[in-house]
């Protein structure tokens, strides 16, 4: 089995360079090892120095760049949420500061009507007060008219019945007598109104 | 394949007996590296909060990058972040470079992606082996394998994670090095049909142009994410 794998490889290896050196006359030129040693040389140099300039210099600067606009964004971010915060506080400021003078504005009205409203009911009563003295007073005078017109009544119709009576019968009578037959008459015509 | 020569420029430099001139290959490789630190040096210079073209470029590749490493091969791949990143940009500016005309692809040699891959290899096992002792070899014995099976298992897991330097940098080479023939193809057809019926193949080179810049972005991008996949397995050890 050993063996066998190990012929292989020889095999394949002598095929393998064969092939390289066949192909050395004409055919591919990337088989042609002339220039081998140099392409790797000059490949471990550039890259070497591509790889360390990158390293040492560039990736550093650019990873710093990232780095920096990372928190710088991240810092644009805090203090624009603080600058929101702030807005909103000004703006619930600004909102008690309506409420609170729009409250003002109602106890004004308030306070205002209720002064107008005691004002109107105060006069109403010192109104209302006149009237009805005056209407108080008006009735005094009439009920005393009244009772005045009916001691004036009988006695002008006893005056008046006595000059009658002296006419007619030419004739003095008593003045006492004549009031009590009024009186008496008017009493009757009296109750006689107040039956019916 | 005139465009895969690698050639001498300048006089010829040797070191002992080993020729180390500088080629086309070298100059390419220069180029690429070059521009990678140019750009990625003047992206990083400013410091602006809103960044400015080349500064978001390069910190989109950061997040890039560090996106894939993190999704593939978890935190503990952090310290290993400069190094694949360097080896995506790097296989990605030279596909890249590649398609410009007249330019030589230096990921089209399997000598460079196989140092490349020879070198990940390396390093991750060595990694694996510091991290875990002789426990690393327990990443060919899968775990809830029948008995019978296992010795099969074993070789077959051995074989499939020796083969991974030659996996990687053939796949990388042969798609460079296919798509690169393939538009050379199309472009000799143009040549040959003349303004009659060469229209054809013009189109589908310009179609082709497309998928190799496609290709490129995307083999660069399969290099390192397999590169990733190693690392994983040498830094957490589940299978």
């Amino acid at each position: 089995m050993l063996k066998k794998i190990i012929i292989l490889v020889f095999v394949t290896c002598f095929a393998c360079f064969n092939t390289v050196f066949a192909a050395e006359s004409g055919g591919m030129p990337q088989l042609n090892p002339e220039f081998w040693i140099s392409q790797i040389f000059w490949l471990i140099i550039t890259f070497g120095i591509l790889f360390i300039v990158l390293t040492k210099v560039i990736l550093p600067k650019i990873s710093n760049n990232l780095e920096i606009r990372k928190s710088q964004i991240l810092e644009n971010i805090e203090t624009a949420d603080k600058q929101k915060e702030e807005s909103q506080k000004k703006i619930d400021e600004y909102e008690k500061i309506i409420l609170d003078s729009k409250i003002k504005a109602k106890n004004y009205f308030n306070e205002a009507r209720e002064k107008i409203l005691e004002d109107i009911n105060k006069k109403r009563n010192a109104l209302e007060k006149d009237l009805d003295e005056e209407i108080s007073s008006v009735e005094n005078e009439l009920s005393e008219f009244r009772n005045k017109s009916g001691e004036k009544i009988n006695k002008i119709a006893a005056e008046t019945s006595a000059e009658l009576i002296k006419e007619l019968i030419g004739e003095e009578v008593n003045s006492s007598s004549i009031a009590a037959i009024v009186e008496d008459q008017t009493k009757l015509n009296k109750e006689r109104k107040d039956v019916v | 394949m005139y465009q895969f020569n690698v050639y001498r420029i300048g006089p010829e430099i040797k070191l002992g007996s080993v020729d180390i001139s500088f080629t086309n290959a070298s100059l390419f490789m220069v180029i690429s590296s070059l521009a990678i630190l140019i750009i990625f040096n003047l992206g990083a210079k400013k410091k602006t909060l809103i960044p400015d073209k080349l500064q978001l470029l390069s910190e989109l590749s950061y997040t890039f990058v560090a996106k894939m490493i993190s999704d593939t091969a978890g935190s503990k791949a952090k310290p290993y972040f400069s190094f694949i990143f360097s080896l995506f940009m790097f296989v990605l500016f030279c596909n890249m470079f590649g398609m410009i005309p007249y330019a030589f692809t230096v990921t089209s040699h399997i000598i460079v992606t196989f140092v490349l891959a020879a070198f990940i290899f390396v390093g991750v096992t060595i990694i694996g082996f510091m991290k875990h002792g002789l426990g690393y070899l327990k990443l060919f014995v899968p775990s809830g394998v029948p008995m019978v099976l296992l010795p099969l298992i074993v070789i077959i897991e051995i074989i499939s994670y020796l083969s991974r330097p030659i996996s990687l940098s053939v796949r990388l080479f042969a798609n460079m090095m296919a798509g690169h023939t393939m538009m050379k193809v199309f472009g000799g057809f143009v040549i040959s049909l003349g303004i009659v019926g060469g229209w054809l193949p013009l189109s589908f080179s310009v179609a082709l142009t497309g998928l190799e810049i496609l290709v490129a972005f995307l083999q660069a991008y399969v290099f390192a994410i397999l590169t990733c996949i190693y690392l994983n397995d040498a830094l957490n050890l589940h299978h």
